[in-house]
């Protein structure tokens, strides 16, 4: 959470709570924000290693609220990740040690695993159908996240299949 | 769309509308003999949607080209709304097929020096309605899926999503009871696959049954059900259930890093 919240501040300084609702904004509901209370704590820790500053903000008829900007050091760490390639996702490689191990476990053989993985995807893809259905085509940057993940989930399910073809 | 799917004569109420018992196919050649479908039983309801996966070679196209008549089964029965069909003739498959089964295929097979609206219209023709009734479901049909102002143009300055729409128009123009689609997404790019599922949603939406075969998983996930076939028999046969609305995020496929 550090460097996209480094980010949102870019731009101009801001408070815990206008960070929270950028991300809202910029994602959707296709990717949950972090709580408040976890933006405070992320920005507690950058602001203790000297990548923000904050100040409190007199409010005439509202209790104070602290502003947080970028320090020069900030500046540079929010460079650096802009500029720095970044690694793919990682794949989740529960199931495949499940699946590698199954023989060992005992517990179920290759196909009923393979069998309850794919019902346990396709569910998650009519989830993301519904989704890309709510948010409609308003975000971009929402829609394009929910592509990702169907692209994703199909790669998963090409997998499974290359399994089932070699495994079982 | 509207219009009703048409009933096959002497169908029973209450009953599947496909149905295969035991269904097998043996390709003998060259001494060989390959057993690419081995005993499917298969069914579906008025109105359902069941989506067949599996890996390349496990049959699935072999099981749909027999259901559709396409291919004589080895063995087995094929039931379609209460009647037996798996030992009609060529000729009787030909009139049970411009009645009451549309099909789609990965390749559009329009008739490519036919108008897109003749080939929607021919459907129609073939399936018993007159000219008038061709000409208005074209009309409905085309306008339905965006195609109003193609309708004389030839099928093939369509783009590969165009002509897969033209497909599945002439596929519905008879009032199917049954519409079988053999990975009609498999030669598209991604806006135009969304354009085909977006229609075979509304189709289903209007109670029309669909018996798909794909590898892709957003058409799969669009299904009552799914099968999975393996080694030309069902390995799993499940319905399709989505996670809770207020657990679902794409989060939990795909982590931006944080």
């Amino acid at each position: 959470m550090r460097l996209p919240l480094l980010a949102l501040l870019a731009k101009e300084p801001a408070h815990g709570y206008e960070l929270k609702t950028l991300l809202e904004q910029t994602f959707g509901q296709a990717y949950p924000s972090p709580n408040i209370g976890q933006i405070y704590v992320t920005l507690q820790r950058v602001e203790r290693d000297g990548l923000v500053r904050s100040q409190d903000v007199v409010q005439a008829t509202r209790p104070n609220k602290r502003v947080y900007e970028l320090t020069p050091a900030g500046r540079d760490a929010v460079a650096a990740w802009v500029e720095e390639p970044s690694e793919g996702p990682r794949i989740r490689d529960d199931f495949f040690m499940k699946l590698a191990l199954s023989p060992l476990t005992g517990a179920a053989d290759r196909m009923a695993l393979i069998n309850r993985q794919r019902r346990h995807y396709l569910g998650l893809m009519r989830g993301l159908s519904r989704l890309a259905g709510a948010a409609g085509r308003g975000n971009r940057i929402s829609a394009l996240l929910i592509e990702g993940a169907m692209l994703h989930l199909q790669a998963d399910l090409d997998w499974l299949e290359r399994c089932q073809e070699e495994l079982v | 769309m509207t219009g009703q799917a048409r009933p096959i004569a002497g169908g029973q109420a209450g009953t599947a509308l496909l149905r295969t018992i035991g269904l097998t196919k043996v390709f003998r050649g060259d001494g060989v003999s390959v057993r690419a479908v081995r005993g499917v039983d298969l069914s579906v309801s008025k109105g359902e949607f069941v989506a067949v996966m599996g890996p390349s070679g496990s049959g699935k196209s072999t099981l749909l080209h027999m259901i559709g008549g396409l291919e004589p089964a080895t063995s087995g029965e094929i039931w379609l709304d209460g009647q037996r069909v798996d030992g009609l003739s060529q000729a009787r498959w030909a009139v049970l097929r411009r009645h009451h089964i549309g099909f789609v295929f990965q390749v559009f097979n329009l008739v490519s020096n036919m108008t897109v609206a003749d080939n929607v219209e021919l459907s129609a023709l073939l399936g018993g309605a007159t000219r008038r009734q061709a000409r208005a479901r074209r009309e409905e049909l085309l306008g339905e899926l965006g195609l109003a102002g193609k309708a004389n143009a030839a099928p093939a300055r369509l783009s590969g999503g165009e002509q897969q729409r033209v497909a599945l128009a002439r596929a519905l123009a008879n009032h199917p009871g049954l519409l079988i689609a053999d990975e009609p997404t498999g030669n598209l790019d991604g806006s135009n696959t969304a354009d085909v599922l977006r229609l075979l949603g509304r189709v289903h939406e209007q109670g029309q049954s669909v018996l798909l075969v794909t590898h892709d998983a957003r058409a799969a996930s669009m299904a009552d059900r799914v099968l999975n076939l393996f080694d030309g028999m069902v390995a799993d046969d499940a319905p399709v259930r989505a996670p809770a609305r207020s657990s679902m995020a794409a989060s939990g496929v795909l982590r931006l890093r944080g």
